[in-house]
């Protein structure tokens, strides 16, 4: 019988590891393709999409995507939301989650190996680096050297580029909430608000940090995708995977063909390390699946390489399943289930949000009606007997053009209605004019005489009508007697 | 006890301070260099301090200090940029009369935005938040108004007060009648049966009705009106609606004939700016009441 180890005696090993630097090789393939691609697509539409126009109409900002923060409005191309349509958000922050799973359940870990904001960037940083300092053999030698001025001349040179990168970052950030072509000119004037500028710093500092200095410890360590991902993710998600029925055991190419001569079984792989080398967060794949791998698939690129020139069929490492592997041991042919239970959930969850969004969308109201009951004092007794109520009553015209509304007020018997600021002679049913895209505030008045209204409260319903527009909005409230 | 040396501790490795008390000695544990060395920066930076700015007080007021700096100017320095802020604005809302602020809805808002801040700072405390009034006090939500409810009265109500001791204040007593001795007590009960009476409320038996009216007409109609009406001229109320300041009960208005009410609201002119209280106008004005 063993005996049971004390938590204080276990050996968890070191709780701290030190940043070992990666020199990722330079690598070229499929792959690496997609994610210059990919990389092109998603830096194109960051820098790029604020200076997009999008005409609104006059009045009304030009810029096809732009949080107008003083103004409280959101504009995406067409879509324009106000603050209290902040839901929309949560929707779109659903669907993301539900891609982000569906991507995971079919493909691992595709957001970190392609898309994520840390990986784009910090492959721009690689190249950049590989670009001036040389590829991964010349980096790790130099660095070996020490310093020389040709060093410093190239470390300067790096990091000004990086920081380049990162400043253009956060300049094209700040573009999201200003118009970008105005902002852009106050910026090089120096004419732009303070506050352009610290989030430009602020944003600058990050990239150049997270990008260029933490990489792969920001996946590591910062990020909790990769442990959530661990505990979604299913045993028929393909993942970048070294396929140990081809690949072991491993030996040199000479000896491997020695033994094959002989028939004895030799793996594929040759220990050439290739896929270690051009590893951005400096793993062996070999390994198994692990939490720091991104999936970027460089390695599979790598080794495809090599495979090709040593005669052996590539894909030694590529996406593929634990169960495929254990099923060509057996013998048995591979079988892929892209369309499964967890696919069809997702898939079925986006499609159901998306269409939930879309109709809230194109049915939302642009025009509503908030009223506030007076609380203090809830009612005021007038010197002939009679009742009076006052309201706040606030009128939304989320429309891009202005418009005549009458409000309908519906509450105690013979009441008569009066909004401040308006003739008394228009009460009954007072027409108001609403600017476009703007909130209207009233004051107003509803008087009611105490014969027939002898209840404590009655229910009072405000209609704003918009005749001409078929636009109608109410809110209910109630009348109070003293 | 400087006259001890300090020792070596062999245990700690240490020398003690030489101070001994009951036998138990003190490791001299200094503080660290930097620490004492910054202690002393600060103690530099304090003199250079008080060159530049206002520090030690004098016979006659204070060293200013070399920079000429004082909370009191930055306090001066951000009210007048407020002033600048608002500018524009409290500039139209003075220059535009009362009646066309009404039918201009930004001015309109704007005065009442600005009037629900000033009203809740100065009016408030005898008024209510929301204008309500209390006994005494007036609600200026309803139609009834002892100095006029439309805008000119309002302004001028606000502007110069009620009994404030303004030279142009509103002036307007209500006589002690019972107290001075104008009346004696079964005649204040009996007008106060016929002023109830004017409002339609109940009469205490055996009231005599053209007695009391008789004493109204003596007494009260010179301010309140033959019909009891009122007069706002006078601050003089209306007896025959629904609305009354102090009570409307027998015993309430018995005491205000006896002791007499005259009720004080301070001249607001020199306290608040034109401007201010016109929008201090078109909010009273704009919660109901106004005329």
């Amino acid at each position: 019988m063993t005996k049971p180890v004390a938590p204080e005696e276990f050996d968890y090993g070191p709780l701290y590891a030190a940043q070992k630097k990666v020199y990722p090789q330079k690598v070229s393939g499929r792959y690496r393709n997609v994610k210059w691609g990919l990389m092109a697509v998603c830096l194109g539409i960051y820098y790029l999409l604020p200076f997009v126009r999008w005409n609104r109409g006059p009045g009304a900002p030009d810029q096809a995507v732009l949080v107008d923060l003083p103004n409280s409005r959101f504009y995406f191309f067409f879509i324009e939301l106000w603050p209290q349509e902040v839901y929309f958000f949560t929707g779109l922050l659903i669907l993301a989650a539900l891609t982000l799973f569906l991507m995971n359940a079919v493909g691992g870990r595709v957001w970190c190996g392609y898309l994520c904001p840390q990986t784009v960037w910090t492959d721009l940083f690689f190249a950049v680096e590989r670009l001036i300092e040389g590829d991964r053999r010349e980096r790790m030698k130099k660095e070996a050297e020490g310093l020389t001025l040709q060093r410093v001349v190239e470390l300067t040179m790096k990091h000004s580029i990086w920081l380049l990168i990162a400043w253009w970052t956060g300049g094209a950030w700040v573009l999201y909430f200003n118009d970008a072509p105005t902002l852009v000119r106050e910026l090089v004037t120096f004419q732009a608000p303070a506050l352009a500028y610290i989030w430009i710093a602020i944003l600058t500092a990050t990239t150049y940090i997270l990008a260029g200095w933490m990489r792969e410890q920001v996946c590591l360590y910062m990020c909790p995708w990769p442990r959530i991902q661990a505990a979604l993710t299913d045993e028929w998600a393909l993942n970048v995977t070294y396929k140990t029925d081809r690949g072991e055991q491993r030996t040199s190419l000479k000896k491997a063909n020695e033994l094959r001569a002989r028939g004895q079984p030799a793996g594929d792989c040759i220990d050439c390390y290739q896929c270690v080398n051009v590893c951005p967060v400096g793993i062996d794949i070999r390994n198994g699946l692990q939490m720091d791998c991104i999936q970027c698939g460089l390695c599979i690129d790598a080794c495809d390489g090599v495979m090709s020139k040593i005669g052996r069929p590539t894909r030694l490492i590529g996406y593929d399943t634990d169960i495929n592997i254990a099923r060509r041991k057996a013998g048995k042919s591979e079988i892929y289930r892209i369309i499964r239970p967890r696919t069809i959930v997702y898939a079925g969850l986006i499609a159901v949000v998306g269409a939930v969004m879309l109709y809230a969308l194109l049915t939302r109201s642009l025009l509503d009606i908030n009223v506030l009951h007076d609380r203090n004092p809830v009612a005021v007794r007038l010197s002939d007997g009679s009742i009076r109520n006052a309201y706040t009553v606030r009128l939304l015209n989320k429309r891009g053009a202005g418009r005549v509304v009458t409000l309908d007020v519906n509450g105690p018997a013979n009441a008569t209605v009066h909004v401040i600021g308006m003739d008394a002679a228009s009460s009954g049913r007072p027409e108001i004019v609403l600017g476009r895209d703007q909130t209207t505030e009233l004051r107003v008045l509803v008087t009611a005489p105490a014969a027939g209204n002898s209840e404590k409260s009655i229910p009072l319903v405000m209609r704003v009508i918009d005749a001409a527009h078929g636009d109608m909005a109410s809110a209910i409230d109630h009348f109070v007697a003293p | 006890m400087s006259d001890h040396q300090g020792e070596f501790d062999k245990a700690t490795g240490k020398t003690t301070t030489g101070h001994s008390w009951d036998g138990i000695k003190e490791l001299n544990t200094p503080l660290p260099r930097w620490w004492v060395m910054t202690f002393y920066l600060t103690i530099i930076w304090s003199i250079g301090y008080w060159v530049v700015y206002p520090s030690w007080p004098l016979a006659q007021g204070y060293a200013t200090g070399v920079m000429g700096y004082s909370s009191r100017a930055d306090v001066a320095v951000d009210l007048a940029n407020l002033e600048k802020i608002r500018g524009g604005k409290l500039a139209a809302l003075g220059a535009t009369p009362l009646a066309d602020i009404q039918k201009d809805p930004a001015l309109l808002a704007l005065a009442r935005a600005r009037g629900r801040v000033v009203f809740g700072d100065n009016c408030a405390p005898c008024h209510g938040t929301g204008a309500a009034g209390a006994k005494g006090f007036p609600n200026l939500n309803d139609d009834d108004w002892l100095w006029g409810g439309s805008l000119e009265q309002i302004v001028k109500t606000i502007q110069f007060g009620a009994r404030s001791g303004h030279a142009e204040t509103r002036e307007g007593a209500m006589l002690a009648f019972g107290r001075d001795g104008i009346l004696k007590k079964p005649e204040i009960e009996t007008v106060a049966n016929y002023v109830r009476s004017l409002s339609g409320l109940s009469t205490a038996k055996g009231y005599d009705a053209s007695a009391g009216q008789k004493l109204f007409a003596d007494n009260c109609a010179s301010c309140h009106g033959d019909a009891g009406k009122g007069n706002p001229d006078m601050g003089a109320p209306n007896l025959t609606d629904n609305i009354w300041l102090y009570g409307s009960d027998e015993a309430t208005i018995v005491e205000t004939i006896t002791n007499g009410r005259n009720g004080v609201m301070p001249a607001w002119i020199g306290r608040l700016d034109p401007a201010t209280i016109k929008a201090l106008t078109i909010y009273v004005h704009s919660l109901g009441g106004g005329q």
